[in-house]
């Protein structure tokens, strides 16, 4: 009997050879990793990070100019914003008028340096500090209102696949939920509710970008969001506080590479017996029943 | 005006007229009257092109902090990119 847990990706076999662009909001990356930028111990080693990892997309926070404190060194000395399309979020924001006033400054200094990530931003509205998960009903009101005002949303959402539903009725570009609380390194804990989210979305959209924001903790984490079918992840502390930063930041370049190549590659069905690999035909022993 | 002085000083030294109270990311600040956002912005040591700035909730676009006057009572929010998730 085969007890058919997860089912086949729809693809046919072998069918994507070449490049595997991740296309969104009109960028179009190789890569579909992005990383966070904060909690590194240096901007050097968030530099590197970022080039081992080979990221094309980098996400920052927007924050009060310190009145009195000149140290002089600004994240954009170390990461390039003619290189790395910047994602700027809305973190910290608990309603819906704080988080449109964080994404419109966000899109502000981004045009002010030309930066292709201006008319994007990764929404984020807080619900609880302590989780850090979304609410949602802050996040679709800022989701319509950014919409309206001519950005492309990405919203960081929690797994309920009906408020993911409604943020992509809203008119949000991707909806990105998380796959456990930001930071917590729990991974993807709720697999059944982010593929209902990903059927759901993907039904007659199949290019809808749906990306893991949050949760992962290790490559595997990685792996494992991609096999299901997400068409990217977006990391932070993972890395940023992994005893070697730079080493785990390659981990999960190709944990991304590897979960997306089994994805395309469509796995075997999952079964509660086994099914010899070897001919059974031809065996010198007495079968064993 | 006193151009030649102008700019921002602590709340407390503030003296006497031509001088408006503003509050800058938080913290009541004295600064002289008839300021451009520019000018604040210069006076700060703030004016980078990576900064965006708010008066009383309503973004100042760019192209117009040449323009704008901060006036007395206003709610400056100034803020920059940091690294973030």
């Amino acid at each position: 009997m085969t007890d058919s847990i997860s089912e086949k990706p729809s693809q046919s076999p072998e069918a994507s050879v070449g490049l595997d662009e991740f296309r969104i909001a009109g960028h179009t990356f190789e890569s579909r990793l992005i990383l966070g930028s904060g909690k590194y111990d240096s901007f050097e080693v968030m530099r590197e990070s970022f080039e081992v990892a080979e990221t094309q997309c980098v996400t920052i926070a927007v924050r009060r100019e310190r009145l009195h404190d000149s140290s002089g060194r600004n994240i954009l000395d170390f990461v390039d914003p003619k290189r790395f399309v910047l994602l700027p979020n809305t973190a910290g924001c608990y309603d819906a008028d704080t988080a449109v006033r964080c994404a419109k400054m966000g899109r502000e200094i981004l045009r002010g340096l030309e930066n292709p990530g201006a008319d994007w931003v990764k929404l984020e509205v807080l619900g609880d500090s302590r989780s850090l998960l979304p609410d949602p009903i802050e996040l679709l009101k800022a989701t319509e209102t950014l919409v309206g005002q001519g950005f492309q949303v990405l919203c960081y959402s929690s797994d309920d696949p009906i408020v993911a539903r409604r943020l992509k009725d809203a008119g949000a570009t991707s909806v990105m939920p998380a796959g456990s609380p930001i930071g917590s390194g729990l991974g993807v804990i709720n697999r059944n509710s982010l593929q209902i989210i990903l059927e759901d979305l993907k039904q007659g959209d199949p290019d809808y970008p749906v990306i893991i924001d949050a949760g992962v903790g290790t490559a595997s984490d990685v792996a494992v969001a991609m096999e299901l079918g997400f068409d990217a992840v977006l990391l932070n502390t993972a890395v940023a506080r992994a005893d070697a930063p730079v080493r785990m930041a390659e981990a999960m370049k190709h944990g991304v590479k590897a979960g997306r190549l089994a994805y395309q590659s469509g796995r075997i069905p999952m079964s509660r017996y086994a099914s010899a690999s070897s001919p059974e035909v031809g065996v010198i022993s007495k079968r064993n029943q | 005006m006193r151009k030649a002085f102008a700019g921002v000083f602590p709340f407390k030294k503030r003296i006497a007229f031509n001088v408006i109270d503003v509050t800058i990311n938080g913290k009541k600040q004295a600064c002289d009257k008839g300021l451009t956002i520019v000018e604040l912005l210069d006076s700060l040591g703030m004016n980078s092109r990576a900064i965006a700035v708010e008066i009383n909730q309503q973004l100042q676009p760019r192209d117009t902090h040449c323009l704008v006057e901060v006036n007395d009572g206003d709610i400056l929010e100034i803020v920059t990119l940091v690294g973030g998730g």
